[in-house]
């Protein structure tokens, strides 16, 4: 079920360092209120664990999400629709960067809730499984998410009712602006261990080693096996936030983000094709995010008169505040 | 006709449900052997992959359900103690209520978190006495406390083919109140129920304490003439039907066995006074502001809004009638 094609894994990671490139110009534009978090640098991990997975699997993802729902393969042009506020947008502007939800295509959510993820996708899978279903599901967090008590919780629980579902932790070296070594006692992949999940560590700058590691939990976990971990290292090349340029945060080696960007994802999987195949991409993605950019910022806001329409999936309706 | 207790119309209610849905499940610690006493049989009837033991992991299984509600299953969770509802919190409000909203309307999250036993047990002093229900009607999750066998049966039934994250409270106080139950069925949302006819004061009571304003309507019916009104679901409430009560009596009193600051107790002298011109100002009886339940019976007792304060409360509602 995996999708061996480079030149498509090249196509997702370039698709969503460009997103992202467009997302921050439209935050310092003031076309995104609020401002995202960025991927930049971490595209390789969304890119090879999607590659992996197929149509019936499903994934939940982070405040720094865009990337999980791209690789999965939503509409760029309705997921910057939302990022903009607009009705078009993925989840009607009402999500916004931090909640972009597709479930359509298998992606139960961004939560900017940290850890939150684990114990929803294993719900989930475990529920698609008993309705009949081969699904497997991810649950993308960061490094800071191995310190909530809520997703070691759903480690037990997956791992005890041996529900198939890769645990990705994107170790990005930060949790906000807490570096690892002084968050995480003990290690990450140790936390597996603790629950007899079977830990791998990849390095997240390359796509293909994701998609390889990837490829191989899922089809274990497809056949009977309980979940996994993946632990891919990676960096984050811009802040945490995009409010972090505007306050000066101070806390990284000046040097830090360029010698990590000497292992570029974009760069290292780009490398894996032909120069023609490479520039066609690039052009085509290019095409894609201005359509894009267009559509969102020509789609229309939505009726504040609407506010808070989908409070309920029950249809029972709120009391107004006013008068 | 058939006597029913309040905890045999929850597990008639929860056993009817798992019987009539496949996509109904529960889940919860040591529901298999029903330590509660309201999963009893269950287990043995609809097997122990319907029937879940979890392990001590309530943020973790409540957010599970929130996941399997998504996979289109029904969830009911039980929690056997209602202080667990400050640990999954988060879990219920933060992402259950607000997927629907947060995703655009793609996505319902129907899962039923069932607290039998909530209140004061006696005895089981501050962590395991509180009546954390004004907390999810602020939120806006549906809530549901229900007074009676019949409506126990009836609300529960309800909760669990809604739509949307519901939060049943099954007061202590009221686990063993027996009934004659003719018809067992479902019981709508945000209606409200006269238990008892009355013209001068109406006394809004929630849940077992339904049955203490009964108590106290009765023992002053050559006095003053009370009606009892019980609203059954918290949120949505059933305003419309307490302003007409309350515009036929003119007096309104609300007994809560909750916290009085930020309480239901207010909110519901909030929303009457902004329909309704009073006879005289609306008093309410409730646990004090910030009330920890304390260890010994006669201070567990002393904390809890009692009849005594009741008569006191509609007394002076009467007596300040200008």
């Amino acid at each position: 079920m995996t999708d061996t094609d480079p030149v498509r894994l090249y196509r997702t990671v370039r698709l969503i360092r460009r997103f992202e490139e467009r997302a921050v110009e439209l935050v310092h534009g003031g076309q995104i209120v609020g401002g995202i978090h960025p991927y930049l640098g971490q595209e390789g991990i969304a890119a090879g664990v999607c590659a992996a997975l197929g149509a019936d699997d499903v994934l939940a993802g982070t405040h720094r999400g865009h990337g999980h729902v791209l690789a999965r393969g939503a509409d760029p042009a309705r997921m910057l629709a939302e990022l903009c506020g607009r009705v078009t947008g993925l989840n009607a502007g009402r999500g916004g960067s931090m909640h972009a939800a597709d479930l359509s295509i298998g992606v139960l959510g961004a939560n900017a809730i940290v850890g939150a993820s684990g114990a929803i996708i294993t719900g989930a899978v475990w529920a698609y499984r008993r309705r009949g279903r081969d699904t497997v599901g991810v649950s993308f967090f960061g490094d800071g998410a191995v310190n909530e008590g809520m997703l070691l919780e759903a480690f037990n629980l997956a791992a005890l009712w041996r529900v198939p579902v890769l645990f990705v932790c994107e170790n990005n070296g930060y949790a906000t602006t807490m570096p690892v070594a002084g968050a995480v006692a003990g290690s990450i992949a140790g936390r597996a261990a603790a629950f007899d999940i079977p830990a791998v560590d990849v390095d997240g700058q390359d796509p293909e080693a994701v998609r390889v590691a990837a490829s191989a939990a899922v089809d274990r976990m497809r056949a009977g096996g309980g979940p996994e971990l993946i632990e891919a290292r990676t960096h984050r090349f811009d802040a945490h936030h995009t409010f972090e340029h505007a306050v000066r945060l101070d806390y990284r080696p000046p040097d830090e983000v360029t010698r990590a960007r000497a292992r570029d994802p974009v760069r290292i999987q780009g490398e894996r094709l032909t120069d023609t195949d490479r520039a066609a991409v690039d052009a085509e993605v290019e095409q894609t995010l201005d359509a894009a950019v267009r559509f969102a910022l020509n789609s229309p806001e939505p009726d504040p008169a609407d506010a808070l329409r989908h409070l309920y999936a029950s249809g029972l309706t709120a009391r107004t505040g006013g008068g | 006709m058939p006597r029913l207790s309040y905890r045999r119309a929850l597990t008639r209610a929860l056993a009817d449900e798992l019987a009539r849905d496949e996509a109904v499940f529960l889940l919860g610690e040591d529901i298999q052997v029903g330590a509660s006493l309201v999963t009893t049989g269950l287990a043995k009837r609809f097997g122990t992959e319907r029937i879940r033991d979890t392990p001590l992991s309530e943020q973790a299984f409540t957010s599970f359900a929130t996941g399997a509600a998504l996979a289109g299953l029904r969830p009911v969770i039980e929690f056997q103690i209602p202080s667990l509802l400050f640990l999954v919190f988060e879990q219920i409000v933060n992402h259950a209520h607000k997927f629907p909203l947060m995703t655009g309307g793609q996505c319902a999250v129907p899962v039923t978190y069932l607290v039998p036993g909530s209140g004061s047990r006696t005895g089981w002093a501050g962590q395991h006495s509180d009546h954390p229900y004004s907390l999810f009607a602020h939120a806006g999750v549906v809530t549901v406390v229900p007074a009676t066998p019949a409506d126990a049966y009836g609300l529960l039934v309800t909760a669990v083919r809604h739509d949307d994250p519901v939060v049943v409270f099954a007061p202590a106080g009221a686990m063993d109140v027996r009934d004659d139950v003719d018809e067992l069925a479902p019981v709508p949302l945000g209606r409200g129920r006269i238990h008892r006819n009355g013209c001068d004061v109406t006394v809004v009571a929630i849940g077992h304490l339904v049955h203490d304003a009964l108590a106290v309507a009765e023992e002053l019916a050559d006095q003053i003439s009370v009606e009892v009104f019980d609203p059954r679901t918290l949120y949505p409430f059933d305003i419309g039907g307490l302003t007409e009560s309350v515009a036929r009596t003119g007096r309104l009193v609300v007994l809560d066995d909750a916290n009085r600051s930020c309480g239901m107790a207010a909110e519901i002298i909030a929303s009457v006074v902004e329909r309704v011109r009073l006879l005289a100002p609306p008093r309410r009886v409730t646990r004090p502001d910030g009330a920890v339940l304390p260890f010994a019976p006669a201070l567990d007792r002393a904390v809890q809004p009692g009849r005594e304060q009741l008569v006191t409360a509609i007394h002076l509602t009467m007596k300040d009638t200008s």
